[in-house]
């Protein structure tokens, strides 16, 4: 079984976002495999163990992703393969995606519900349809019996249980797979590990960022003694219209 | 040339999130002077279907076929893609729902469209050449993005716009795409739904609880404040991560993203994981009992005390108003 992990190369969630000559100002910012990719590669690694899979990582960015990279060969994938271009749109990423996929015949492709910069929830899809494959998203949990998967998917209000063969996509989420923790061992191996860099694949860029904003501030939080819940009641009537 | 919306119906009624794409729908309809065709796949009578039009809907394509009915992504994207090639749309706006964002990538293939998702704003039209504001780095800030090619598709964040009610009554028409075989290849075995309550992701008033209220068996306090205010419940990440509430219910950076007029706080702290998921509410009002909780810094309102005394108090004071 052959299973491709796409991850992102994202900042920490709890670095601060600033922009600077209309880019991410990533002075100070931590990057870490995205949070939502993390769970797709942790149930990889636990399905290379369990079905004798080999794990190969994918990650469309510049050369500084590639101390990412390292972290999820670190965690136990077997190697990697880096595109060579800036991630910056749904379309252009999985076309990379799929070209890669089209030669090396993946069982199962994963990767995080969405990224955590760009939100877009959109690769897992397009990634599918250009492949001719069906794609679960957002994908819970997942067992296999032979070639044929049954999982979960979150709906609104629930969950829905889906059953599948093998091949497939699954844009991944929590509790899918406990997150794993890099050994020693692990973090020495992944040095050695093979990380292919590929030039990408021609395709459309339909998208562009032309400008970032930031959210409007709040106006700072009115306190209100606990003793005089009434007056809550009144701003939020009276005030802020919202009862 | 026309704007093709989704719309979802749910136990009968149209969804709040299709209310708005409807209303979003029609704004952009006549900045390019289009008309408004809505698709609807779920059950529902005419009459609701017709209602639309007070939305500024034109027409209505209703699937009456139960075998489409199945809510999977790839039929889903086939009806869509068949209703935009029927009505010659320029733009297929759609409210953002599980299955929606399962179905709009593989729309945006098929009909070679430019997909924007999570879209927070009208459109900025100059020609063919579109550009809408879309939230980013999950909640922390929002792109202006510039769409190229002659056809889009708009996923619209929960409040991106205020639908008024005015006259006017859609076409009702049946709908009945033929759908290749290949797009049934998966099998939904069951699905596990909650009944009766108000769903999250549409709610306009949110109670959610964190670690502060000590155990499952304290929820009523939440499930009564919700009810009193006809809000949905939701909750903190640990929450959920110790089985106190269900999953579906867990909002910030790995569970829902939320945005709806009042959001109200309990016995949370405000971690930065869990801003994420609720800063875009309109309104927030934190309860906690630590002065020090980093939530007040992102809130609107706030009362220092214990949750069990004040959530009762609090219930009492809302009932006597709303």
């Amino acid at each position: 079984m052959k299973i491709l992990v796409c991850i992102t190369h994202v900042p920490e969630t709890t670095s601060k976002i600033k922009f600077k000559d209309g880019k991410l100002d990533s002075t100070g910012v931590n990057f870490v495999v995205g949070p939502y990719d993390d769970f797709a590669l942790s149930k990889a690694i636990d399905l290379q163990k369990e079905l004798k899979a080999k794990v190969t990582v994918l990650n469309v960015g510049g050369p500084e992703t590639e101390n990412t990279i390292r972290k999820a060969l670190a965690l136990g994938a077997d190697d990697a393969i880096r595109v060579n271009a800036e991630p910056t749109d749904s379309l252009f990423v999985a076309e990379q995606i799929a070209a890669i996929a089209r030669k090396e015949q993946y069982d199962l492709i994963l990767m995080g519900r969405e990224s955590s910069d760009f939100n877009g929830g959109q690769v897992h899809g397009m990634v599918a349809e250009l492949l001719g494959m069906p794609a679960i998203v957002p994908c819970m949990t997942m067992t296999f019996e032979g070639q044929t998967a049954t999982m979960t998917r979150e709906i609104e209000g629930g969950k829905e249980v889906i059953s599948c063969a093998l091949p497939f996509v699954a844009g991944c989420q929590e509790p899918i797979a406990e997150w794993k923790i890099a050994n020693m061992q692990g973090i020495m191996q992944a040095r050695r590990k093979p990380l292919a860099v590929v030039e990408p694949a021609p395709s459309d860029v339909p998208t562009e960022v032309i400008a970032y904003e930031m959210p409007p501030e709040r106006s700072g939080c009115k306190m209100i003694p606990a003793s005089d819940i009434q007056e809550l009641v009144r701003l939020l009537k009276e005030e802020a219209k919202v009862i | 040339m026309s704007v093709l919306v989704f719309a979802e119906v749910d136990k009968g009624i149209v969804k709040k999130s299709s209310l708005e794409a409807v209303a979003y729908g029609a704004a952009v309809a006549q900045k390019i002077n289009a008309q408004v065709a809505v698709l609807v796949v779920d059950d529902a009578t005419e009459t609701t279907l017709a209602a639309l039009g007070k939305f500024g809907a034109n027409k209505v394509l209703h699937v009456q076929d139960s075998r489409l009915q199945a809510k999977l992504a790839a039929v889903t994207a086939a009806i869509i893609t068949a209703a935009a090639e029927a009505e010659s749309a320029s733009v297929v706006v759609m409210p953002k729902s599980s299955l929606v964002d399962a179905a709009a990538p593989r729309i945006g293939i098929r009909y070679k469209a430019t997909v924007a998702s999570n879209v927070t704003e009208l459109p900025e039209i100059e020609g063919d050449v579109w550009s809408v504001l879309r939230s980013v780095y999950t909640g922390k800030a929002f792109a202006k993005v510039k769409l190229a090619g002659a056809r889009k598709i708009l996923t619209i964040k929960k409040n991106a716009i205020v639908p008024t009610e005015g006259s006017g009554t859609a076409a009702v028409s049946t709908f009945a795409p033929s759908i290749a075989d290949g797009n049934f290849e998966l099998t939904i075995q069951k699905v596990e739904k909650q009944t009766g309550d108000i769903l999250l992701p549409e709610a306009t008033r949110v109670v959610s609880a964190g670690r502060g209220l000590k155990g499952p068996e304290n929820w009523g306090l939440i499930e009564d404040l919700a009810k009193t205010l006809g809000a949905a419940t939701a909750c903190s990440k640990p929450v959920s991560d110790m089985d106190w509430r269900p999953h579906h219910e867990h909002v910030g950076q790995t569970g829902i993203k939320i945005s709806p007029d009042l959001y109200i706080a309990i016995g949370i702290s405000g971690a930065i994981q869990h801003l994420a998921g609720v800063s875009s509410s309109k309104v927030i009002v934190v309860i906690n009992k630590d002065a020090e909780a980093p939530f007040f810094k992102a809130a609107d309102y706030g009362i220092i005390g214990d949750a069990f005394d004040v959530l009762p108090k609090l219930n009492d004071a809302l009932k006597a108003v709303v």
